[in-house]
């Protein structure tokens, strides 16, 4: 039998002045079904998103919503209408300093209709029918902005229930959840897609794809690149499609590390945690792996000297290292690329060049003025040697596109010779096009340093690492050499089991 | 036109030289040039207006008025600037700048000091007011604004204990029943009132001097050197310039010490302009200087804080207002004038400007 898709769109388009970001998309989504749109940072999927949700309208083409006409000229009509959209920004979707029962009945309270007193206790009931229909197990009286970015999560989707969607459309939701806070999530959809919602799911991370695909379509170039239905997706083919070129899973030559740069002994990372030893050597890149919450951050946050080492010490070229301020660790040679670039890495207001020569302004300038032609030169080597997408380095960091904004980060730290080079997360909302640009470029460039990569995605780090070290509470639980690798392994160690494993 | 618009020249020279570093969008649309050269023209158009429609506006003696007008708001604008680069405020400029007032004149005329003394003494009263609000509000954490309305406070009242709220001058009873016989230094006076020879006799007064050389200093600072450099990185994104090794706390209380360096300046020179502490003198700074600096945010569309623009917004205000004076205006549709030209600057700046998006 052939159902008649809840949602429809034809011919699609959409330009931004004289760049054409929708160049004819066609895209059907049936009811109680899952499809995933890939594409690759600037495919158009955001724009594709907007237009839907009623952020902006579309220059050509057609919408129907259940066979009629949807053509919704601000966000609240599409809500209205049943096309909810879910946004990646978490906090967008909830009002922190109210409680959960308020915010699942927010709809109510305002908008059309309402009434000018409510009853504390009818909002309460009426939330708590809501959660009870999908699930969901929270207190209902907790404010929202105490709950984990996990729960609000949910508070965002399950409020979406309240109008009865028929189009869902999740915009990368998992990006900032740990593997089990994705799982509570999924079941989540699960519930909503046999519920019959046509649910858009939007996102980079093929775990979630593996797990929660009925239908791929791939977006490349603003336009439907490929189409997957049927039980068996095929995955790799989506990829190919979103990418426009055949990728070769090329494998890593694995090199092992020279004499150590980096030691540390007995390192501690918070009261009750098991100590560690850590060892980097000279042109290696190790990566770690483990669930959010693992203690990954707090260990590139004590290598940056962003936070006090308890118990344990480290030695840097044979010298004892012991850093109070980032300013300290970078003069020493130890960079971070921190994770979530534009919070912790990018100046908006900078341009290219002046955000790659920030930590190094000193090196720059002459008697503290600035040598603005040397800076430049120097951007202009890193953005040819990156492949950064842009008219010059002079562009504004919004005009670039994900992948190159977090190529930019890269560059900054790339550019000066260092003896430990952190990464954190250096791969979270980044295409899998700028991804390998920037692998190849840090594989490229690994003799002379220790370089170590903090990632919760275990592909990427088969993808860029020698060695690949597992944390699990705090601590490190697991090292392989990444060739050959034992997978189920790596998984029982990341997932914490291994103390039930080994004796 | 003769030299009338000396305001106009050194305002398009400085432009072309420091467009580059301010904007960055090459490819110039209609709409880019209208946002960057918007204000400017505006002002070479209310020159060229007024000199027409004002007899006596196109004359050096105009000039040099217009920026004598301005020079104290301009300076006490100039130092909150810095402190808006790093993403804070200074309310409290204003009464740093009485408060210097009051200081030199009693310093010199109740403790019979002389110049330099007096100039040294608001100099170090200004730093450590901007010392004071810096480590409130880096140190306490008290939200920027709070601080500094906190400490515009405090200054205000603690200016007026010394002489039980009275101005002070030559001749004045002290609280203890003797009588102040100390009186203004010729050379203190002179930072307000001398004139140097300059194209007619008498002519550049010390105080656009002044405001001249500090204007070029702070601007040169933000723009050309890593410390200003390392200010705009806070100020846009706090977080990131931490992790790029700056050490942002500091940068953040020097912010605020140049604001009281710059505001005491000011105030010095308020003090050598009337000749005398008065407890009701300078009440219009505050609102006068921020004005300045946010009408500066629109100068070249850039949509940030900046020496040039805070530099070019007081000379704007002066000129309107110099200008509709000659034209009759009462004194009294001043500050409407003022707030309106501000109100226009800011929707330039946060709704048409791209940058703000």
């Amino acid at each position: 039998m052939v159902e008649e898709p809840v949602f429809r769109i034809r011919n699609m388009q959409k330009s931004f002045g004289a760049i054409q970001v929708l160049n004819g998309v066609d895209l059907t989504l049936n009811a109680g079904a899952v499809t995933v749109l890939m594409g690759a940072n600037g495919a158009g999927k955001s724009t594709l998103v907007k237009v839907v949700s009623g952020v902006y309208r579309m220059d050509a083409g057609e919408v129907a919503l259940a066979g009629e006409k949807f053509a919704p000229r601000s966000p609240a009509e599409a809500i209205r209408a049943g096309v909810v959209t879910v946004h990646q920004s978490i906090n967008d979707g909830v009002v922190l300093d109210l409680d959960v029962a308020t915010n699942l009945t927010l709809d109510r309270l305002s908008g059309a209709g309402a009434k000018l007193f409510f009853n504390p206790r009818r909002v309460r009931r009426e939330a708590q029918k809501v959660a009870d229909r999908m699930g969901l197990n929270f207190d209902m009286g907790a404010t929202v902005g105490d709950l984990s970015l996990a729960d609000r999560q949910m508070v965002a989707i399950v409020r979406t229930m309240a109008h009865e969607p028929r189009v869902l459309i999740l915009d990368e939701p998992t990006s900032s959840l740990s593997s089990a806070e994705a799982n509570r999530l999924f079941d989540l959809i699960d519930l909503l897609r046999s519920h019959g919602v046509a649910i858009l799911y939007i996102s980079h991370r093929m775990s979630d794809i593996r797990r929660l695909a009925d239908n791929i379509v791939s977006l490349r170039d603003g336009k439907i690149s490929g189409e997957f239905n049927g039980p068996d997706l095929d995955f790799g083919g989506a990829v190919d499609a979103m990418l426009g070129r055949k990728i070769s899973q090329d494998k890593v030559v694995v090199q092992d590390g020279g004499k150590p740069v980096f030691v540390a002994n007995n390192l501690c990372l918070g009261p009750g945690a098991q100590p560690f030893d850590l060892t980097l050597g000279d042109g290696e890149i190790v990566a770690v792996t483990g669930l959010v919450g693992v203690g990954k951050s707090a260990l590139a946050e004590i290598l940056f000297g962003a936070r006090a080492c308890t118990q344990g010490h480290m030695v840097l070229d044979d010298k004892p290292y012991a850093p109070k301020s980032s300013q300290q660790a970078i003069r020493s040679g130890v960079f971070l690329v921190a994770k979530d670039r534009s919070a912790n890495g990018i100046v908006p207001n900078f341009n290219i060049y002046e955000n790659t020569s920030l930590p190094f302004l000193k090196q720059f300038s002459n008697f503290g003025i600035v040598n603005r032609k040397s800076e430049r030169e120097q951007a202009r080597k890193q953005i040819s040697s990156l492949g950064i997408v842009c008219q010059s380095e002079l562009d504004e960091m919004h005009t670039l596109s994900g992948g190159n904004q977090q190529k930019v980060m890269v560059a900054r730290w790339l550019g000066h010779a260092s003896r430990l080079l952190i990464l954190d997360e250096p791969f979270q909302g980044v295409d899998i096009a700028a991804r390998r640009d920037i692998a190849n470029r840090l594989r490229g460039s690994a003799k002379g340093r220790a370089t170590l990569v903090f990632m919760t995605e275990l592909d990427e780090a088969f993808e860029i690492a020698d060695r690949i070290l597992v944390m699990s509470e705090h601590t490190i639980v697991g090292e392989h050499r990444n060739a050959d690798v034992d997978i189920d392994r790596i998984l029982v160690e990341i997932s914490g089991r291994h103390a039930e494993a080994s004796p | 036109m003769n030299k009338t618009t000396t305001g106009t020249t050194m305002a398009s020279e400085t432009s072309s030289s420091s467009t580059p570093a301010l904007n960055n969008i090459r490819v110039l649309t209609l709409r880019d040039h209208a946002m960057r050269y918007g204000f400017l023209t505006l002002l070479f158009g209310l020159v060229v207006y007024f000199s027409i429609a004002a007899d006596g506006f196109a004359s050096p003696i105009s000039a040099v008025f217009i920026f004598q007008s301005v020079s104290i708001t301009g300076i006490l604008a100039l130092g909150v600037t810095a402190t808006l680069v790093v993403d804070g405020f200074d309310l409290s400029i204003g009464s740093v700048a009485t408060t210097s007032m009051m200081t030199s004149s009693y310093v010199m005329v109740v403790l019979g000091g002389d110049a330099t003394t007096a100039v040294l003494a608001c100099l170090a009263m200004g730093i450590l007011v901007g010392l004071v609000n810096g480590i409130l509000i880096v140190y306490m954490r008290v939200p920027d604004l709070l601080a500094t309305l906190g400490m515009m406070f405090l200054l205000v009242g603690l200016q007026r204990i010394p002489t039980q709220g009275r101005s002070i001058a030559t001749g004045m009873t002290l609280p203890d029943g003797t009588v102040a016989t100390g009186k203004f230094s010729l050379e203190f006076l002179a930072l307000g009132r001398h004139r140097f020879d300059v194209f007619l006799p008498n002519f550049l007064p010390a105080s656009v001097v002044i405001l001249v050389v500090l204007s070029i200093l702070i601007w040169f600072f933000l723009e050309y050197t890593r410390y200003g450099r390392m200010m705009y990185a806070v100020g846009s994104n706090e977080r990131a310039a931490q992790l790029a090794g700056a050490p942002v706390r500091a940068y953040k209380i020097w912010a605020y010490v140049i604001s009281g360096v710059f505001a005491s300046i000011g105030g010095i020179l308020l003090a050598a302009r009337i000749g005398r502490g008065d407890i009701a003198s300078g009440n219009n700074l505050l609102l006068d200087a921020v004005a300045a600096a946010l009408i500066g945010f629109a100068v070249l569309g850039v949509a940030k804080p900046n020496a040039f623009g805070t530099a070019v917004g007081a000379v704007f205000v002066g000129v309107l207002l110099q200008g509709l004076t000659m034209m009759n205006a009462p004194y009294y549709t001043q500050d409407f004038v003022k707030g309106a030209v501000l109100v226009v600057a800011l929707v330039f700046t946060f709704s048409l400007s791209r940058r703000s998006r």
